[in-house]
């Protein structure tokens, strides 16, 4: 499980995360949502160890993940995925699926695993010898969580997924994040400005405002919430 | 027509030497975004070495591999001591960016000295191990010898060799991607700041082999004031800059179209314009294709 107390994050004078704390049970996928500014891609950051934080822990499985370096939490089996389609255009999508694999220097469960993931995302299969910025926006974004699944990950950081992305397209990565989730028993923090659509594929939601959390609770709740419906879903 | 040809010859030899300097720029600031003026006295410092043990083995065949460990040596070392806590400490961010390269040139004047303080007055010697005689054809004698093969031999050999590194290897992959977009690499689980160090070294080992041959091909002798390989620093930007700073390809075909210019100039213009075209066309580069004569308009290539 996921455990995360007290946790404040500085970007220089200003304080991004003000004592932070929530659970999340193994095999939940939990939204956070908030408006831009809330702290969502700043907590997201702290746990992957892109960010220092200042204050505070964050459990992953009994063990402190905070003060790690990224490269070797995914090695502990956690893997994120940054805002804004995190693919590396020069590589071809083959290669960018390779690349999160490499650490486990071992070349026939990676291929293994690539199968997998070529089976879930079939239209990266067709494409794996372009270039990743040949694809489309919504397929990018498929790239991003296909080289996160190369690393066999337990616990999955997503931020933003559905940034810039149309509608329709929204909706399918949306959905096949949650197949993932109940398909490989992962557990999932998803940072969203699409609050809707997150809580409606969320186990939990947590609502953060100006880096404090401002409500908790599954997300079938928080969606019925008349205040976080005013504030956060508008309507 | 005879002249041209000899022309073309000894500027195709010069040039793979540039291009090998120019590979060892665009290794550098690809992996760190650092140009490395240093990278002059770390050449200096291997030939040094392979001088040295060419005198103790006889042996052009021993001197070489080790000079080019030595290169790669000194490279990884002057990365991890020096560049890495310089970058930490400034941000890693670019916003000083002036501050690393103020500080290799800083470290180009360093290796100088220690050279200096170590050999003195005394030369170290690479004379070409094989005959610099050109081959006869129709009875002529043409710019071509045994020598200027092994040059060209050696420096495709190592286009081969880093070519399939970068295109064909894990640790090709782990290079590319680190340059590319460093924060991806990490979360993706790539030991970046290793795999830089490892680009610092190829980059050393590249040089030290620039240098070994640009002896080997002009003077035969080195000395901690070299002015040939001032020549071969500037010359190795210059080509570098040709094929747009990010590209090996790139660095490969500015360094051949620098050595052609150059050798041409000097043919059937005159030796004292040789170094004027060389920054001429450094300003040209710049002002009118900031990307590279060879680089794609904007886009990077692996």
């Amino acid at each position: 499980m996921l455990k995360i107390e007290n946790l404040s994050v500085d970007h220089g004078a200003i304080r991004a995360l003000h004592g932070v704390s929530f659970n999340v049970e193994k095999g939940q996928l939990a939204a956070v949502i908030g408006a831009n500014g809330a702290g969502k891609t700043t907590l997201l950051r702290a746990l992957s160890g892109l960010n220092k934080a200042s204050q505070g822990q964050a459990y992953w499985n009994g063990h402190n993940i905070l003060h790690s370096k990224p490269e070797s939490l995914v090695r502990n089996g956690i893997s994120h995925v940054c805002e804004g389609k995190s693919v590396i255009p020069e590589l071809t999508v083959a290669e960018n699926l390779d690349l999160g694999a490499l650490w486990r220097r071992n070349r026939k469960e990676s291929a293994q695993t690539k199968k997998e993931v070529v089976d879930l995302f079939p239209r990266l299969g067709e494409r794996l010898t372009q270039r990743a910025d040949s694809l489309s926006g919504g397929e990018r974004q498929m790239l991003a969580l296909g080289r996160a699944m190369m690393s066999k990950p337990q616990l999955l950081l997503l931020d933003e997924p559905s940034l810039g992305l149309a509608p329709l397209v929204i909706e399918q990565i949306f959905q096949s994040i949650r197949d993932l989730t109940t398909a490989m028993g992962l557990t999932v923090l998803l940072v969203e400005q699409n609050a809707m659509g997150a809580l409606k594929i969320a186990d939990i939601g947590i609502v953060l405002n100006l880096g404090s959390i401002a409500a908790t609770g599954s997300a079938s709740a928080l969606k019925e919430d008349p205040a976080v419906r005013a504030a956060y879903l508008g309507f | 027509m005879f002249q041209f040809f000899n022309t073309l010859l000894i500027g195709i030899t010069a040039g793979s030497i540039y291009a090998l300097m120019a590979i060892a720029i665009v290794l550098v600031w690809r992996s760190t975004r650092v140009i490395n003026f240093a990278q002059g006295g770390l050449a200096l410092a291997s030939s040094f070495v392979g001088a040295a043990i060419l005198e103790k083995t006889g042996s052009f065949w021993v001197s070489l591999p080790i000079a080019m460990l030595a290169g790669a040596i000194f490279s990884a070392g002057i990365e991890f001591f020096f560049l890495r806590p310089l970058l930490k400490r400034s941000g890693d961010k670019g916003q000083e960016i002036f501050l690393p390269i103020i500080a290799t040139l800083g470290l180009l004047g360093i290796i100088k000295a220690i050279l200096n303080f170590i050999y003195g007055d005394r030369i170290g010697v690479i004379p070409p191990p094989l005959s610099d005689k050109g081959f006869i054809v129709s009875g002529q004698s043409i710019a071509l010898s045994p020598m200027r093969l092994l040059i060209l031999g050696t420096v495709l050999v190592l286009m081969a060799a880093l070519t399939l590194i970068f295109q064909r290897t894990n640790l090709g992959l782990s290079l590319r991607a680190s340059s590319f977009a460093p924060e991806i690499s990490r979360l993706a689980g790539v030991r970046v700041d290793l795999i830089r160090t490892v680009g610092w070294a190829i980059s050393g080992a590249a040089g030290a082999t620039a240098g070994i041959l640009q002896t080997t091909n002009g003077s035969g002798s080195i000395a901690p004031e070299s002015f040939e390989f001032s020549l071969l620093l500037v010359f190795g930007f210059v080509a570098a800059v040709i094929g747009g700073i990010e590209s090996l390809i790139g660095a490969v075909l500015g360094g051949l179209t620098l050595g052609i210019i150059l050798a041409v100039i000097l043919m059937y213009v005159g030796g004292s314009l040789v170094f004027f075209a060389a920054f001429l066309i450094l300003v040209l580069v710049l002002l009118l294709r900031p990307h590279g004569i060879i680089g794609a308009k904007g886009g990077r290539r692996a």
